[in-house]
């Protein structure tokens, strides 16, 4: 068991290390962040000057070493382009893609299912069917599109939501929340909806077929023959059943939610860490890039890591097999 | 320290809207300042917003002419020709109601002039700056300087008593990533104070009842809300909503839009900025060509074959769907030095540019690469794939190659590019300021922007002799000769100026800033 953990961190942080240096080599392909950084009064001299002062005249292994080293005291660096350290603005920056992650999850999840089983049990029914032609459309349409559609329809023809950022925001020690005024609730709504949709429907076409396929099941039929309302059977012997695979998948969808907020946070202008990476490649802020995708491969390895550990401990082939083996 | 600011802003809000004559302006553009340090980062979005809380001693009016801030007269020395003496503005107050006097202008000066200061080669050539009394002071150069006061129009005072209380007399070492108090803090005499700031989200600024000129402005906006919205999409999506009252970096496709809104106008005017293409016609051969031996931007004939190719009209119409006007020289309108006749544009003459090519020797043409950035400039990209189309049809075959601007500028000033796209505003309103970057032979601090290759040292003397030259009339005969040369080279080929657009709620009262410089206090709200 130990040698398997073991086994299993290493190669995890082998994959840090090597995500760091892809991104690492790539960024002298985004361009010089000097130009950005100097206004066009600036001579030679000012260039060479920061250049070096930044370290960026050194090889990109030097630079990445240097970044590992600070990074495993938790120092990221300075950001190129507001001038702060990166940790700092990642903090800030954390509360809102968290907020709407969670409620985009929450929703994807609770309609996802909900749904899902409703497609399941009226399989010919209109409603169902017409569920399943539109959920074609919260697979395939591109997540920007969505999302300017909602702000067409709900902010510029009916006026309801704000088409742009957070609302007011509270703060509670180091957390700004918008889940405590009206305006940062009305704010979370659109964001949310387009960031949820692909997952919802995701969850919902899965439930779908688990669902039908836990129905054809010869315990349904002896629970149906026992006499037992459509609801219990429903919810309480086919439902459970199908959530399995439904969880795993959840708990893997819940990193691309966080990673792929940067689409829906630049159309609704949530300022998210999405948000701040897109501004960090513009201006090639290379110490926020940096951090941030190494944030974001340590929070994939991680949920890999949690669910390999977990198969390990629910899946006793697995550990039969090596104790076979030995 | 946050939460209480929060709670101000809020209480502020609630207690604004309770006031009659309250207004809030709900500002939005692209960016947002990258600093509140005065000092630090000269950069349009960052004065914009720093013009709305600290003050020069001199600002630009919306036609360019100077106006009176914190100077009310200025005027070279008649003792002696390397002083400048202003005269400042009696009863000003900072936001913490100490006195402005002489002793803050020296000391800022002092400040603007340190080396982690972004505003220090605007004033390279100030050697002093004396208080003669509370109110007089001197600045003196290191010879005639005769067009200083342009150079001071974005300089901001601030007060040295605050300045040395908080410990931020250092300027940020923004490079460094230092974070001083005077990076979040502000102090000073202009005619909004900050309430609250998030970079990037949100800034919120109320109106100084103290302001000097609260009874010489309109100063009908009471409260600013300025939200950075980076999605042209999103950002006049937001107007069309009514949650945004004034919009700067408007989308082009998307002006009739707004126009044709209820309640919404689009104002427009020249901007502060041309654009054009760069030759390298220094090098004896260059790579981006398929000529071996020998280089055809090096011949005259050839560069200008080139500019009569493009179709100005056809770029205004089709791809900048009418918002620019064609140039023939590369300096805004509104720059000493300009003229009418050198900016009418070459009309396209296919004939005249084919009979060129063939007496320069490429009647078969050749080809060459041009680079062009694609999120600078107004419809940047388009203007090049158009230019492609037009000099095909002389025979000259271009490999367009776009880029972002991180990595199109580094070529520009690195000299890897023989054929390229650039654009350029003049904050000095002055010619001197164009051929220091863009005509002057290339060195390490003079002609840094001039990727042509061109370098005649006659003409570098010459426009080195602008700067002390302290006979107008002379100096501006010296700019036309220099003018002369530049267009007689073809050493650019000009395209277009852009023009500027801003969007706004039909209650709002403001001529458009060719500098897209808004200055808040200018604001009618009816």
């Amino acid at each position: 068991m130990l040698a398997f953990v073991i086994r299993r961190v290493l190669q995890s942080l082998l994959v840090l290390l090597v995500v760091g240096a892809v991104a690492f080599s790539m960024f002298r392909f985004v361009g010089d962040p000097i130009d950005n950084m100097l206004g066009q009064e600036r001579t030679q001299e000012d260039i060479d000057r920061l250049r070096g002062q930044l370290g960026l005249d050194q090889p990109f292994v030097v630079q990445y070493v240097k970044f590992l080293q600070g990074a495993v005291q938790g120092n990221f660096g300075v950001s190129y382009r507001q001038g702060r350290p990166v940790s700092d603005i990642l903090m800030e920056r954390a509360p809102a893609t968290l907020e709407l992650a969670a409620v985009s999850g929450v929703l994807a999840i609770g309609i996802g299912i909900a749904l899902g089983v409703f497609t399941a049990i009226r399989r010919d029914g209109f409603a169902a069917n017409a569920i399943m032609s539109l959920s074609l459309i919260g697979v395939s349409l591109p997540t920007f599109l969505i999302g300017i559609l909602l702000i067409y329809l709900f902010s510029v023809e009916l006026g309801w939501l704000p088409s742009f950022g957070r609302g007011e925001t509270v703060r509670i020690g180091g957390w700004t929340t918008g889940f405590l005024t009206e305006s940062g609730l009305k704010a979370l709504i659109l964001p949310s909806i387009t960031l949820g949709l692909y997952q919802m429907t995701l969850i919902m076409r899965l439930v779908r077929s688990e669902m039908l396929e836990v129905l054809r099941q010869d315990y349904i039929r002896f629970a149906r023959a026992r006499g037992l309302r459509e609801r219990a059977v429903n919810f309480r012997h086919a439902l459970k059943n199908t959530l399995v695979p439904v969880i795993t998948v959840t708990g893997l969808q819940l990193g691309s939610i966080i990673a792929f907020a940067i689409i829906t946070e630049t159309v609704f202008q949530w300022p998210g860490v999405g948000l701040l990476f897109i501004n960090a490649i513009q201006f090639v802020d290379i110490p926020v890039m940096a951090a941030y995708l190494m944030l974001i491969s340590v929070m994939f390895v991680g949920i890999n890591l949690i669910v390999d550990l977990l198969y390990f401990a629910i899946d006793p082939r697995l550990r039969a097999d090596k104790t076979a083996a030995h | 320290m946050r939460s209480t600011t929060t709670f101000l802003s809020v209480a502020l809000l609630l207690s604004s809207t309770a006031l009659a004559s309250a207004e809030t302006l709900r500002w939005a553009r692209a960016g947002d300042a990258l600093t509140l340090d005065p000092h630090s980062q000269n950069e349009g979005p960052t004065h914009t917003i720093r013009h709305q809380i600290y003050e020069p001693l001199i600002i630009r009016d919306v036609t360019g002419a100077f106006e009176p801030a914190l100077a009310t007269d200025w005027a070279p020395s008649e003792t002696d020709p390397n002083v400048w003496v202003f005269n400042l503005r009696e009863g000003v107050t900072f936001h913490d109601s100490a006195a402005f006097t002489a002793e803050d202008v020296v000391f800022s000066f002092e400040r603007a002039k340190q080396p982690n200061s972004d505003m220090k080669e605007l004033i390279g050539s100030i050697t002093e700056v004396r208080a003669v009394d509370d109110y007089t002071i001197e600045i003196v150069t290191d010879g005639p300087n005769p067009i200083l006061p342009s150079n001071l129009t974005n300089l901001f005072i601030m007060d040295k008593d605050w300045t040395e209380a908080n410990d931020t007399v250092a300027v940020q070492d923004f490079e460094g990533g230092e974070l001083t108090f005077a990076t979040t803090n502000t102090n000073g005499t202009g005619p909004y104070i900050v309430q609250s700031r998030e970079q990037d989200v949100r800034t919120v600024m109320t109106l100084n009842e103290n302001y000097w000129g609260i009874d010489q402005f309109p100063l009908d906006v009471t409260e600013i809300v300025y939200t950075p919205i980076q999605n042209a999409a999103t950002r006049v999506a937001a107007m069309l909503s009514g949650e945004i009252d004034f919009l700067q970096d408007m989308p082009v496709q998307d002006l009739e839009r707004v126009n044709n809104a209820d309640g919404l106008v689009v104002k427009q005017a020249p901007q502060n900025r041309v654009i054009f293409f760069g030759m390298n016609q220094g090098a004896e051969d260059i790579e981006a060509d398929n000529v071996d031996g020998k280089n055809p931007l090096g011949d005259v004939r050839v560069r200008q074959a080139m500019s009569l190719a493009i179709n100005r009209d056809a770029i205004q119409q089709v791809v900048m769907r009418g918002q620019s006007e064609p140039a023939g020289m590369i300096a805004p309108p509104f720059v000493n030095g300009w003229t009418e006749e050198m900016d009418a544009s070459s009309a396209t003459d296919l004939d005249k540019a084919k009979a060129l090519m063939a007496e320069a020797g490429y009647e078969d043409g050749f080809s060459i690469r041009l680079d062009c950035p694609n999120d600078r400039y107004i419809n940047d990209e388009a203007i090049c794939q158009a230019a492609v189309g037009m000099l095909a049809q002389i025979g000259v075959t271009v490999n367009l190659d776009a880029k972002p601007k991180a990595q199109h500028f580094p070529l520009i000033t690195d000299g890897k590019t023989d054929f390229y796209m650039l654009g350029w505003g003049v904050p000095t309103y002055d010619s001197e300021y164009i051929f220091n970057f863009l005509v002057h032979g290339r060195e390490s601090d003079i002609g840094t922007w001039n990727g042509t290759g061109f370098d005649n040292d006659d003409l570098d003397a010459k426009i080195k002799s602008l700067a002390s030259n302290t006979d107008l009339e002379a100096r501006d005969q010296a700019i036309a000769d220099i003018w002369k040369v530049v267009q007689d080279e073809q050493l650019y080929i000009p395209v277009h100026h852009q023009v500027l657009n801003w969007g706004m709620a039909e209650r709002v009262g403001i001529e458009v800033d060719p500098e897209d410089q808004p200055k808040v206090k200018y604001f009618e709200i009816n």
